[in-house]
């Protein structure tokens, strides 16, 4: 099944306050910072288009995809989470082209404060797309009992965790998201800009949990695995 | 010899009040300010401030952003006047974001603090072809190229830029910069980069230090 998702701002509004926490790295925020995120909010939400596409897929058909051009780490987080899982789909989805264009033009005009500030909020409304579509596929398969009670869905993407960028093309083959407006270059690079692409991953909690042991894992500064891991270990939403 | 114009001007940059800056920098040169003078006592001291708050957690990088915004508009009024009286740039610096990748936001807020750091630069934009960054710094008289990259499929692109210097003779005296979320320290080294930023400021420190060394 194939479904094509739009979202209201209410599904996907980064929330200003914990954004600016981030930037001042818990210092108090000045209002002027907090003037040039509600500003940049306000503006983001005049041009965002949000829009999800969600394609469910097997194990098997899945492994074909993630081998990709054989270019993925040895060992990765998918290789024992996905023989975990209790349903799989392909996801892309974007906050559209005009959003991301505006922040290079602001650049352009010589406003690199608001280009910023638009940047930091279309980058985390779209992350918050890739929840808010992964949200709607696990209603859907508890509605049809696809799934148990506790499942939880993550979302996992090309270029992250020892997934491969050039994972994109096999992705992008299969879910064919152009129907929302995305596009693929040779280089694995989605347009619109903001936009963001992978595996829904519903299963039980345990399912995605894996050691941040990996090779790559050394190389990583963010290690968002284990907020992420830590998030579907909580009470199920 | 600073004097309460150049203050106001060093004050209200600041606090990224552009067009106090550009208003006091108006003010300055109907004054007969000398251009050295409200370039390094007014734009440039008040950016240094900026630099060491932003460095002590007191300022945040929208505060640096605003505040090289209204450099940025001050420059356009005192860049004239610098030429005419022969005063040096910190240098100029060509930008680019390399072939086959489409981010610009890091790039970007290099060039911005690059600027307020008195810096010229040449920003060639994204998806950019290794022989117009060399044919960029040779046409401008660039001694450093930055350049930029989010994707790992795009960052090998980083070398093809150097080799296009080598194949020009230009690898001596341009100097090679590299940035942006895969690239890393080591990668740098590996292509034969002169130096790797994390961040934006990074790349300000490193770009001074290089631009320093080939002067």
């Amino acid at each position: 099944m194939r479904h094509v998702y739009e979202f209201t701002a209410g599904e996907s509004t980064p929330d200003v306050e914990k954004l600016l926490a981030r930037e001042v790295g818990g210092a108090p925020v000045p209002d002027r910072l907090r003037h040039l995120f509600q500003q940049a909010l306000a503006h983001f939400e005049s041009l965002a288009t949000r829009a999800a596409i969600v394609a469910e897929t097997s194990a098997d058909a899945f492994v074909q995809i993630y081998r990709g051009e054989g270019l993925n780490a040895p060992s990765a987080p998918l290789d024992v989470i996905i023989p975990r899982a209790q349903r799989l789909a392909l996801f892309a989805a974007t906050v559209g082209d005009a959003a991301s264009a505006e922040i290079g033009i602001l650049f352009g005009r010589g406003e690199p404060a608001a280009g910023y500030a638009l940047d930091i909020i279309a980058s985390e409304a779209t992350n918050m797309l890739a929840d808010a579509a992964a949200l709607r596929f696990l209603r859907l398969q508890q509605a049809r009992r696809a799934v148990g009670e506790d499942a939880r869905v993550l979302p996992y993407s090309p270029g992250y965790c020892g997934w491969h960028v050039s994972g994109q093309r096999s992705l992008f083959e299969a879910l064919q998201p152009g129907a929302i407006g995305i596009t693929l270059s040779h280089s694995f690079l989605m347009r619109p800009l903001k936009s963001v692409s992978g595996v829904l991953v519903a299963g039980p909690p345990p399912a995605h949990r894996f050691k941040p042991t990996y090779d790559f894992c050394e190389d990583c500064t963010t290690h968002e695995c284990r907020g992420r891991m830590a998030s579907v270990l909580r009470a199920p939403r | 010899m600073t004097t309460p114009l150049l203050d106001g001007i060093s004050s209200a940059l600041q606090r990224g009040d552009r067009d106090a800056v550009v208003a006091l920098t108006r003010e300055a040169i109907d004054a007969a300010t000398p251009a050295s003078s409200l370039l390094n006592q007014g734009l440039l001291a008040g950016m240094r401030v900026v630099g060491a708050k932003f460095r002590d957690y007191e300022m945040f990088l929208p505060d640096v952003l605003l505040a090289a915004r209204a450099m940025t508009a001050a420059m356009e009024l005192l860049r004239p006047l610098l030429v005419a009286d022969g005063v040096p740039l910190a240098g100029r610096v060509v930008l680019g974001t390399v072939k086959g990748d489409l981010h610009d936001i890091g790039k970007n807020l290099v060039g911005i603090m690059l600027q307020g750091a008195g810096f010229d630069t040449v920003d060639l934009g994204v998806d950019v072809d290794p022989d117009a960054f060399a044919e960029a710094a040779v046409t401008h008289g660039a001694t450093v190229i930055g350049m930029s990259a989010l994707l790992t499929t795009t960052m090998i692109g980083m070398k093809d830029v150097i080799r296009a210097l080598e194949h020009r003779g230009l690898r001596d005296r341009i100097r090679t910069v590299v940035g942006g979320a895969p690239v890393s320290q080591a990668f740098a080294v590996e292509i034969g980069a002169d130096g790797y930023a994390a961040d934006a400021p990074g790349a300000v420190a490193l770009v001074r230090a290089l631009a320093r060394v080939s002067s």
